[in-house]
């Protein structure tokens, strides 16, 4: 089916596996009916599954990560459209320092971004809060909502907007009935990849997260570091479940190559 | 669209006024702190007395003449330069063959690919754990099996585990830095290469390899940053014992709790880093000025 020879397709079979191997390995572990970690064969089980339900630390935490992941990325979105439109539309001094400056968490490494913040949230008296996540989450996924909003702000018609002044629109109906919705594309799915990101980080989140306030891959990460069980597998398999389904729908509606493609950086 | 109406001035100020938010947002939840953060690296700290807001030099001192910390920071960049190696050697290759894959499979593979890129760090390095995990882990056993070795190798707690975790966990980066370079590329000249006599193996070494070289290099700066400060990564698969400069910063914060020893390691790493990539963009942008034209 391809151009590609027998030799190159071998490979590609082996770094497929390797790609999927950990990812598989952990939906697989996690149908254990063991009460230990073991790669069942014959007998497949849910009870991790249900085990999850005795445990109201990730419940929590799962909720407090899905609403953090919908409000800071909607703090995002909001905020960036505007320094998009500013971007795209002007030229003026400094719009090259500005637009390193908002991506610039996707250079810094989060390690440093979580102490800067744990100092910063302490000193202030937000830390530990929800506050404080919301916070530097906006911060964190604003890089990957602005690149989005960005790419549409550009590609926009403006040929629209001077025909709809021309037939006597005002400026907020403008904005109102042109100009936001030729950019909601980019907006929805920079919303989209800003949640993916808030909702994965870990290494940012696990230095300002206090006990009530700890984020799905925060609790994930304190717990994998005392032990591994199989919980933890059945955890991590539902999170792998919720990423692939949005993985899935940004792809359809959007297109994984061209969501990805022009990120240049950031972990997790 | 106002322009005219509003007048020249307003115009000018425009750009200012709509990225104010962001730019509010930035200075104080961005700046600020990062600021705060070198500036407590120069702070005392104490087991008794805690952080005592004086300038001193303790700190940068310690860190940077202590074997310790030399060692620590020796190992993150070790594992760095492997990781970033691992990943353009085995990455360069499946980017080229994607790229001459027909319609659907090149798409259902794209996304195979760089699908686990969005997939939380701490589920891809339990996989990677678990994949390893002491003598009946998969790997040993399947690499036991084909006989490529006699006894079980440790992964769990030594750097090639960490290695072989971040090179799965960055891989998608070089891959989609290659793929970028070679979308660029145009297959006339492959084809005229072909039509000129030149085997397959010389039209990749002497068309392909040196045109996509500009994406290796950038996908090897973008994963060598992203490894030497990767954290959830070494934390796993390194637990408490075989530390790099992240989960010390980590540590040194909320275990020993002398945050301004813990600034500076944090503070020393970011510096190390932005000179390493910039002075490696520097040169990639200088060495391809004739390429990028």
């Amino acid at each position: 089916m391809s151009r590609n020879g027998a030799l190159a397709l071998g490979y590609h079979a082996l770094f497929v596996v390797f790609m999927l191997a950990p990812i598989l390995v952990v939906c697989w572990v996690a149908f254990t009916p063991e009460g230990f970690l073991s790669f069942p064969t014959d007998r497949w089980s849910l009870r991790w599954f249900y085990a999850i339900g005795r445990y109201p630390e990730f419940i929590a935490a799962f909720w407090r990560s899905l609403w953090l992941g919908a409000l800071s990325s909607a703090c995002a979105v909001a905020v960036s459209v505007p320094a998009a439109l500013a971007i795209a539309r002007h030229r003026f001094a400094g719009r090259g320092a500005m637009t390193a400056l908002f991506m610039s968490p996707l250079m810094i490494p989060h390690v440093v971004l979580g102490i800067a913040f744990l100092r910063f949230f302490t000193e202030i008296g937000l830390g530990g809060s929800f506050t404080g996540l919301v916070l530097s989450h906006i911060v964190i996924v604003l890089p990957f909502a602005l690149r989005l909003t960005l790419a549409s702000a550009v590609g926009l018609d403006r040929a629209l907007e001077h025909a709809a002044v021309s037939l006597g629109a005002s400026e907020g109906t403008v904005l109102r009935r042109i100009t936001l919705p030729l950019v909601l594309p980019g907006l929805v799915s920079g919303w989209a990849l800003a949640f993916i990101n808030s909702f994965d980080e870990v290494t940012m989140t696990v230095f300002i997260a206090a006990p009530g306030t700890e984020t799905l891959p925060v609790r994930m990460f304190l717990y994998i570091q005392d032990n591994i069980d199989p919980l933890v597998t059945s955890v991590s398999a539902c999170v792998i479940a919720v990423t692939v389904a949005a993985l899935v729908v940004l792809d359809r509606g959007y297109g994984l190559e061209r969501l990805l493609a022009g990120r240049a950086g950031g972990e997790r | 669209m106002g322009a005219s109406r509003l007048g020249g001035r307003a115009v000018k100020s425009a750009p200012y006024l709509l990225s104010l938010p962001a730019l509010l947002l930035f200075a104080a939840i961005v700046v600020v702190p990062l600021a705060m953060t070198v500036l407590l690296s120069f702070h005392d700290w104490g087991q008794y007395k805690g952080i005592e807001p004086v300038f001193i030099l303790k700190n940068w001192h310690e860190v940077l003449s202590d074997p310790y910390y030399l060692e620590m920071f020796g190992r993150t960049f070790r594992i760095a330069f492997f990781v970033t190696v691992l990943s353009a050697v085995f990455g360069a290759p499946e980017a080229y063959i994607l790229n001459r894959m027909r319609s659907p499979w090149r798409g259902i593979f794209l996304l195979v690919i760089l699908g686990p890129l969005l997939i939380s760090v701490v589920a891809r390095t339990l996989g990677w754990a678990l994949l390893f995990g002491g003598n009946s882990g998969l790997v040993n056993k399947a690499l036991m099996s084909m006989g490529l070795i006699t006894a079980p190798l440790p992964f769990i707690v030594t750097e090639t585990g960490m290695v072989v975790a971040l090179t799965h966990v960055l891989m998608p980066y070089m891959v989609l830095a290659v793929w970028a370079a070679l979308q660029g590329l145009d297959p006339q000249i492959e084809n005229a290469a072909v039509a000129l006599g030149a085997g397959p193996f010389t039209v990749l070494r002497r068309i392909v390899l040196p045109q996509v070289t500009p994406g290796i290099l950038s996908g090897a700066i973008i994963v060598f940053a992203l490894a030497a400060s990767a954290f959830a990564t070494p934390a796993i698969i390194g637990g408490r014992r075989l530390k790099v400069a992240s989960t010390l910063a980590y540590d040194e914060f909320l275990n020993t709790l002398n945050w301004p020893l813990g600034a500076t390691v944090a503070v020393l790493l970011l510096v190390v880093l932005v000179a390493i990539v910039f002075g490696a963009s520097r040169l990639v942008e200088r060495r391809y000025a004739q390429v990028f034209g």
